[in-house]
């Protein structure tokens, strides 16, 4: 057990964006399948991320989740006024989860879990026609936390912890749209930063008013990580006092949006369960990615985001066929963060509607496997990034982006 | 393990067929389209212009950015073609080696001294080898240096040729002509191109501006092939030369025609102010009375004569009496001696140019206005004190005049040789192309606009400052990759009004000016 545990803690992780901004909702194949839901599910360990006031409501001494997904996500963009196109190449990400809760006593159960809520991964053409916004971008972040879940009455129970958080960033793009040495090699910045760590917490809430009916309510605090120091590497710069790129450090903040989730379950019967949960992520923090460099020379980068506050609406279902298989779906719509003229190719996400399926099959009495699949299916639409400047003038980048994203998860859970 | 295969495929199918796919995506056979025109086989013609030559020199990104490739590339969108090749140099350095010595200097850069950004040419070796023959066909048949005859001319791509003196060929066509003795036409022909421009005719009246007008405008003889380099091509010659050109392209493609600009617009020509003396009070107040001085003796050496009365003398010396006053002034200017003008110096007038390369620190110490040494000192104190001037203190105040040379300046002669030329070419241009049904630009018209109010696009607006314009390289003449990109622009309107094409523009801004370095020379 403490070996899957740390095995799931040091696979290399890369999140790809599927969500709004760079949100990934992939933390947990059972409540995956059902749409992402579970603030108000007691199902198994992968309440340690939904709500860990549930945990103490599992029947079992002790269990373990763990699972991991593949995501394929790309996306296209065109501007047909100047006959450009490009589409990501963007590698396929393994976003992952791991949560252990141990039953202490009736009323006490404590956890610990291991997620990865938030990161993004997008490669475009090298050069591209937005290579002045983004070549290429990896964003991880790593919540690792300790939980306590306690039962208050029999229908009643709180539980939440502390999350620390490991994040790295790997950023690339051209410092302009025409800047290049004397061979005519784009002038680029790569800024590279890991091990930037932050604390944040978690805490939740659930009752059940009747047997068949829970109420869940879950905060995830907001996290700034804060990278300082990190690398800025400039390559093929002019050789010239007009342009002073060289090799420095530099500092920047990203915010990890709070988000509250508020859901219900109803047990219709021994086969259905119905589950809906509401998310609201606080993304207005999001305000602009500044890059303040080390080397006072070299003008500092602000880029206005301006995200303002998504909800996304998750709708899931659950039928248990008989005691070795289980049937899951669910379907959710996820708004974006992202405010018209503030579509940067970095994440390029609009609203999206969500399609989600799954089964469980149980191996054993202790063991069962967990697979789901996820289908975004996203809008074509017209958009533009309204603040990139040269010579202190607003130049667009505009075109019609579309993405699509398919993400297959295969998961374990265990319960002794 | 069948099964496993099979799982496999069904997995890889559900994740190719989830690429996003557009609903009007570009890569569709109808959102661009070529009309009647057919981009297959697309040639392009004319001199450095339109070979991408830039900063002073032909080299390889510069090369990537001449309009004709950018045109290439969107007329890839619209239709299947065969490529666009181009002779590319060996490297981005610019420049030419033939047989191992430098016959053309390396492009130039901006780089920062002590006054701020200047052009200077680059400190590196050219690599590019002219006796490496290339092999084509190249869709790119420009050649840098070429008039409007050149094109018909055979022998003009010869090696041998670039060994006499003066060259009786191009080493920029030598490097790809596919015969010691075809022609940039034949040679263009040989390819059987379905679709063509041609923007040729620049260097029949660049040759005579850049020498400062020293050349001759061949008015009355139409023999090409007894002009010198700097002389201004006949237009009668030039009408007949450009029709043998087009017609037998014309023939089985359709095609643009590029008219010339006005080449007095381009920074070679309006970056050096003809006003740049600037003078304090006091010096003002010496000049002038150095040229009442100058006029009060010449009227002297005038009445020498005794068929000279003296009102004729004064009038005639009258004209070097040139006042200055505070702040800017202009400079003088030699003018061939005449008996209406015979010390053969004057003012420039308000439209008269000076060319880029003139030497700047002469023109601090005195060049275009007046050298003042101790000897010429001592001739004003003679003056100044009444006295007599001998004859040899007489030639050395004349003397301190140092009137700009002709070939740093275009006076107001030449300049109207250049544009009654270039007016004249402008109608051959046009009427071939309505008699041929070629599709037409007026580049005149751009060029002037540049000059003017400027082309505004999506990060500022393009003019024809020198530098910091953005249109035009630092050689003060050829366009930088954006002002190809506005040219084949202009180019593509063209082609989707004539021919009914549906072709997208290039972005502007996407393409870049200058370059920076500090290795210089």
């Amino acid at each position: 057990m403490k070996r899957l545990f740390l095995l799931g803690l040091f696979v290399l992780a890369t999140a790809i964006t599927y969500a709004g901004g760079y949100r990934v909702s992939l933390q947990g194949q059972r409540s995956l399948a059902m749409g992402h839901t579970g603030v108000a599910v007691v199902n198994n360990a992968e309440l340690a991320f939904f709500n860990p006031a549930g945990l103490v409501f599992l029947e079992d001494r002790i269990n373990a989740a763990v699972g991991v997904s593949a995501v394929f996500s790309d996306v296209v963009w065109q501007n047909e006024e100047y006959g450009q196109m490009a589409r990501t190449d963007s590698p396929v990400g393994t976003p992952f989860y791991a949560y252990f809760s141990y039953k202490l006593s009736e009323k006490f159960s404590v956890g610990l879990a291991a997620y990865t809520p938030y990161g993004s991964s997008v490669a475009w053409e090298k050069d591209w026609a937005g290579s002045h916004l983004v070549n290429d971008i990896e964003l991880a972040a790593i919540y690792v936390q300790a939980l306590g879940s306690y039962k208050i009455t029999d229908n009643l129970s709180i539980g939440g912890g502390p999350i620390y958080v490991s994040g790295s960033v790997n950023f690339n793009r051209n410092l302009n749209r025409t800047l290049t040495d004397l061979e005519g090699n784009r002038t680029n910045v790569t800024l590279d930063a890991s091990g930037v760590s932050a604390w944040g917490w978690s805490a939740g809430a659930m009752w059940s008013p009747v047997d068949s009916l829970r109420i869940g309510v879950n905060y995830r605090s907001e996290i700034i990580v804060d990278a300082q120091d990190g690398d800025a590497d400039f390559e093929n710069v002019p050789n010239s006092p007009l342009t002073p790129f060289q090799d420095t450090t530099f500092d920047a903040e990203l915010p990890l949006p709070a988000e509250l989730t508020v859901g219900v379950s109803y047990q219709l019967n021994e086969k259905w369960l119905f589950a809906f949960d509401y998310n609201r992520t606080f993304w207005d923090v999001y305000e602009s990615l500044d890059v303040d460099f080390g080397n006072p020379n070299i003008p500092d980068s602000n880029n206005p985001r301006n995200y303002k506050d998504a909800s996304i609406y998750r709708f899931g279902l659950q039928y248990t066929a008989n005691e070795t298989f289980t049937l899951r779906a669910g379907y959710y719509f996820d708004e974006s963060p992202v405010q018209s003229g503030y579509f940067a190719p970095e994440t390029p996400r609009n609203d999206s509607n969500n399609f989600t399926g799954g089964l469980s099959v149980n191996v054993s009495d202790r063991v069962a496997i967990d697979a789901s699949f996820l289908y975004s299916r996203f809008e074509e639409i017209n958009e533009s990034y309204d603040y990139y400047q040269e010579n202190e003038q607003n130049v667009p980048f505009e075109g019609t982006y579309k993405s699509s994203a398919f993400i297959p998860g295969l998961g374990v859970t265990i319960k002794i | 393990m069948k099964n496993y295969f099979k799982y496999m495929a069904i997995l890889a199918l559900g994740i190719v067929s989830c690429e996003p796919e557009l609903e009007n995506s570009i890569e569709d056979a109808d959102v661009y389209t070529s009309g009647e025109a057919d981009f297959s086989n697309y040639v392009a013609l004319g001199n450095s212009l339109t070979a991408g030559y830039a900063d002073g020199a032909l080299y390889i990104t510069g090369q990537e950015n001449s309009y004709p490739n950018i045109l290439a590339q969107k007329f890839a969108l619209a239709q299947e073609t065969n490529g666009f090749t181009q002779p590319l140099a060996n490297d981005n350095i610019g420049g030419l080696l033939l047989g191992g010595t430098k016959i053309a200097e390396p492009r130039y850069v901006l780089s920062v001294g002590a006054t701020g950004p200047l052009p200077g040419r680059l400190n590196a070796e050219p690599t590019t080898e002219v006796t490496n023959k290339l092999q084509g066909p190249f869709n790119n048949m420009a050649v840098p240096g070429a008039k409007s005859y050149h094109l018909l001319a055979e022998g003009y791509g010869s090696i041998a040729g670039l060994q006499t003196d003066p060259p009786s060929s191009n080493a920029y066509f030598a490097r790809f002509a596919t015969s010691d003795n075809t022609s940039v036409l034949a040679d263009a022909l040989a390819q059987d191109p379905t679709f063509f421009t041609l923007w040729i005719g620049n260097n029949d009246v660049l040759g005579y501006a850049t020498s400062g007008g020293v050349g001759t405008y061949q008015i009355d003889n139409t023999d090409v092939t007894e002009y010198g380099p700097n002389d201004i091509t006949n237009p009668i010659a030039f009408s007949m030369v450009y029709r043998q050109i087009v017609e037998p392209l014309a023939e089985t493609a359709d095609g643009v025609l590029l008219n010339i600009p006005d080449i007095t617009s381009v920074p070679y020509f309006t970056t050096i102010p003809n006003n740049a003396l600037a003078l304090d009070a006091s010096t003002a107040a010496n000049l002038t009375s150095f040229f009442q001085a100058v006029a009060g003796v010449f009227a002297q050496v005038l009445m020498q004569d005794p068929n000279v009365t003296p009102a004729q003398a004064q009038a005639l010396a009258s004209q070097y009496a040139i006042q200055f006053s505070e702040g800017a002034n202009r400079f003088l200017i030699e003018v061939p001696a005449s008996p209406t003008n015979p010390l053969g110096f004057r003012q420039m007038t308000e439209e008269e140019l000076l060319l880029l390369p003139i030497d700047q620190a002469a023109l601090r110490q005195g060049y275009g206005s007046v050298v003042l040494t101790q000897e010429v000192g001592a001739v004003l104190a003679v003056l100044q004190s009444g006295g007599q001037p001998t004859p040899e203190q007489v030639q050395t105040l004349f003397g301190a005049v140092s009137g700009i040379a002709d070939e740093d300046a275009l006076d107001s002669e030449e300049i109207q040789n250049i544009r009654t030329a270039t007016a004249a070419y402008n109608e051959a241009i046009k009427s071939t192309a309505d008699a041929l049904g070629l599709g037409f630009v007026d580049a005149n018209a751009l060029v002037a606009k540049l000059d003017s109010e400027g082309i505004a696009f999506d990060g500022g607006v393009l003019t024809s400052t020198f530098v910091q314009g953005g249109a035009y390289s630092l050689d003060g003449v050829h366009q930088t990759p954006r002002g190809s990109a506005v040219i084949a622009n202009a180019i593509i309107d063209e082609i989707n009004a004539t021919y009914g094409a549906k072709l997208p523009k290039a972005n502007i801004g996407d393409y870049g000016t200058v370059t920076l370095d500090q290795n210089v020379q």
